[in-house]
């Protein structure tokens, strides 16, 4: 299975979720049923992990001519989402990616710098895909990406200022006309809101 | 009228859909009627506590946190979502044993699962009530379509279905308000499908309990698709928002929540049920309400818990055992297979409001002189759509270009699950666990249900029917999808209490009474003798107002 089919399958499992209540993207990642979770005292994510991580979602989802995932509060989501949301094994490595990073001097990096080392990230959280290998050396970063983009698109300011959120749409129209540049309709993540 | 009052013409045992149109049948016809619930008050509209919120102000964004998953292994299978997770029963509070692995997902509330339903509402034809007589499965229905077609325009009209009319004899029309739209996609392969299969296959938008125009004091539909955490404007049908503000209306209502129904009261020489023996959930206390007649519609299986735990000194298992069906011929909806795929085009369109409903394909197979290897058949449930900000750009790295890609619409894609038959088979069965209590003490239900054989060939119609009438739509990257099914799934639980014509071979005659009990009338899925491949909810109602029609003019004769 080449990327393109693999991806597109992905996506279509996702849009039917949408419909059905099923699984969603980072399908394979989040906490199901049969799960035992566990709470992790020492694995508390400090303020300085959350100055980071702020980074870390800036990076991914920047200020341009609307605000980025920093001024959405990223960092704080993202630990608070590992925190309650994931198993020992997942949030554990999600620190030690976490710390790992820090040790690379990503708060000292350029800009330039940070979106160079993440996409050397991305990149190969993408070989692993395509491989089908095991997901566990990308952990850190698979739940980096899926947290900011669900955090960011679900806050105040990617629904209102990125997306056309519209709490009561009042209306169906299954065939409004697009160009690029239009700013469409906020969507809400598959797992129902 | 108080509370404390213990007899009343009728009790209604359960206020979902079945329960909630009991109650408003009973009461516009002048009795005097009590409906209880085993669990806490909804208001409506007041308590829909999370129905207006925005996405961010939930604090995991709808995703289940570790300790909400650790309290619901159950729910947690599929449909545990932080926005309404106290919609659903409390798992530790009400265990139940799976022989084989069961999901069971059930709405302790007042309301019920009208509260949480998917809302698609079918009629059953000809086709689904003979199916039994003509192939020598299990027992007879002891209604034809014509028995019910007048109680389907009943209900439809009050509660409000949209639809569009197709004039299919397996499918047969209502009174539909009009339909929603199909969304450009789903049109081009709605034609598509029409014409490379001869008109022999149809898409067509789902039949739902959506209003799309106002209708007794309830707001149309406002396209926010978040019925399942209530509906501040009414829009979709359920005992809040129709059933339950009629029966108030009328003066002669009575709802207690907390009120867990431990048995019928039973009166051997009368042959009747004199009323219910009620465990009050919070403070334990033990009351017995009296009534000429009980309507239980406690949701199917434990409808027919009640009747287990009924009369247990005449028949040891059971109010209605005698027949030896009660508790067998469960059934469900077996699905979650079917196939997706990539549009192509379309690049220029995209969607405005969100949907609450999909498309339908109608069923095909086995009718018409199609003959397949196994019994009966499925229909689809599916829709298309452009995928948005979670689809996975990956090729697009992180920073300024992901984001601008993400704030764009992606490509269109479309997907179906067939919703199959399952078959009434007689070892298809539920029990009561007597050595597992619930926190009140009381014996719990065990499941021992699995589909056969029949419903493995289907599923592999169901996949193939899917994939091919996508590719015959030109649909690109068709992928057959299987995501795996529990029986209980579908939480379209049927039977175990089932109509017939024969007190030897069924728990309820053709209209709704225990054989054993004549005043005593089981309107919920309990009472199904088979499962048809469309949604049972429509059929619920349409069952519940015609028996209670029949109740109160056999009540008035003096027969019961």
């Amino acid at each position: 299975m080449n990327a393109s089919t693999h991806l597109s399958r992905r996506e279509a499992l996702a849009r039917l979720g949408v419909l059905l209540g099923g699984a969603l993207i980072g399908g394979d990642t989040w906490l199901r049923g049969g799960t035992v979770p566990g709470k992790n005292p020492g694995l508390a994510f400090s303020s300085d992990d959350i100055a980071l991580l702020d980074e870390i979602g800036e990076t991914i989802i920047p200020t341009t001519d609307t605000p980025g995932a920093k001024a959405a509060g990223i960092g704080a989501f993202i630990a608070m989402m590992v925190t309650d949301c994931y198993d020992h094994a997942q949030h554990t490595a999600f620190k030690a990616g976490l710390d790992r990073l820090r040790r690379e001097g990503f708060l000292q990096a350029t800009p330039a710098e940070r979106t160079a080392h993440l996409n050397t990230l991305n990149a190969e959280l993408n070989q692993s895909r395509t491989l089908k290998k095991a997901a566990q050396p990308d952990t850190f970063f698979k739940m980096a990406k899926q947290l900011t983009i669900l955090g960011y698109f679900t806050s105040e300011i990617g629904a209102t200022q990125v997306l056309d959120f519209n709490e009561v749409p009042g209306r169906l129209d299954g065939n409004v006309p697009y160009k690029k540049g239009d700013r469409i309709p906020w969507t809400p993540p598959s797992r129902s809101l | 009228m108080a509370a404390s009052t213990l007899s009343y013409d009728a009790i209604v045992v359960g206020s979902g859909i079945a329960g909630g149109w009991a109650a408003k049948e009973l009461t516009e016809k002048g009795l005097k009627v009590l409906l209880l619930d085993r669990g806490k008050n909804i208001e409506h509209i007041k308590d829909y506590t999370n129905a207006l919120k925005a996405p961010w102000e939930l604090p995991h964004r709808g995703k289940s946190p570790a300790e909400l998953i650790a309290s619901h292994p159950v729910l947690s299978r599929d449909v545990l979502n932080e926005a309404n997770a106290d919609w659903w029963a409390n798992e530790q509070d009400c265990p139940y044993t799976e022989v084989k692995p069961f999901d069971w997902f059930r709405g302790y509330q007042v309301g019920g699962r009208s509260l949480l339903w998917g809302r698609q509402s079918y009629r059953w034809s000809d086709f689904d009530f003979e199916a039994n007589a003509k192939e020598g499965i299990a027992v007879d229905w002891p209604v034809r379509y014509a028995d019910l077609e007048s109680w389907y325009d009943y209900v439809e009209t009050f509660a409000g279905i949209s639809g569009s009319l197709e004039g299919l004899p397996q499918l047969p029309d209502g009174k539909f308000m009009p339909p929603m739209e199909l969304n450009c996609v789903e049109q081009d392969v709605a034609a598509r499908i029409r014409k490379r299969f001869n008109d022999q296959r149809r898409l067509i938008i789902g039949r739902v309990a959506n209003l799309t125009q106002p209708h007794n004091n309830r707001v149309n539909c406002q396209y926010r698709n978040k019925c399942w955490l209530g509906c501040p404007f009414g829009a979709y049908f359920s005992t809040q928002s129709a059933t339950l503000p009629a029966a108030v209306a009328t003066g002669n209502l009575t709802l207690r929540p907390y009120a867990i129904v431990t048995r019928l009261l039973y009166d051997q020489d009368a042959r009747r049920a004199t009323g219910v023996e009620v465990l009050d959930a919070e403070t334990h206390q033990t009351t017995e309400y009296k009534a000429k007649l009980v309507f239980l519609c406690a949701s199917t299986f434990n409808s027919t818990w009640v009747l287990m735990n009924s009369a247990t000194d005449i028949w040891p298992e059971g109010l209605g055992s005698s027949s030896g069906e009660l508790g067998h011929n469960a059934m469900d909806h077996h699905f979650r297979v079917g196939a997706t795929g990539s549009v192509e085009g379309f690049a220029d369109r995209i969607i405005y409001g969100n949907r609450a409903n999909g498309f339908y394909i109608p069923r095909f197979r086995n009718l018409f002189g199609d003959r397949r290897d196994y019994l009966r058949g499925f229909g689809y449930q599916g829709a298309a759509s452009r995928s948005g900000w979670e689809r996975d750009v990956a090729e697009l790295g992180i920073g300024a270009p992901l984001k601008e890609a993400l704030s764009e619409p992606g490509p269109w894609t479309i997907g179906m699950t067939g919703f199959g038959e399952t078959l009434p088979y007689h070892d298809n069965r539920i029990f009561l666990d007597r050595s597992t209590k619930d926190k009140w003490g009381l014996p719990v239900l065990a499941m021992d249900c699995s589909i056969r054989d029949n419903e493995h060939k289907m599923r592999r119609d169901m996949q193939d029917d899917a994939a091919e009438m996508l590719e015959a739509a030109g649909i690109k990257h068709v992928v057959k999808t299987d995501r795996g099914y529990n029986f209980g799934r579908g939480i379209h639980e049927m039977g175990t209490a089932r109509m017939g014509r024969d007190p030897k071979s069924s728990v309820l005659n053709g209209n709704n009474q225990v054989w054993d009990a004549p005043n005593v009338f089981v309107t919920d899925g309990a009472c199904m003798t088979s499962a048809a491949c469309v949604n049972p909810s429509l059929t619920y109602m349409a069952l519940t107002a015609r028996a209670a029609e029949f109740a109160v003019t056999e009540l008035k004769k003096g027969n019961l």
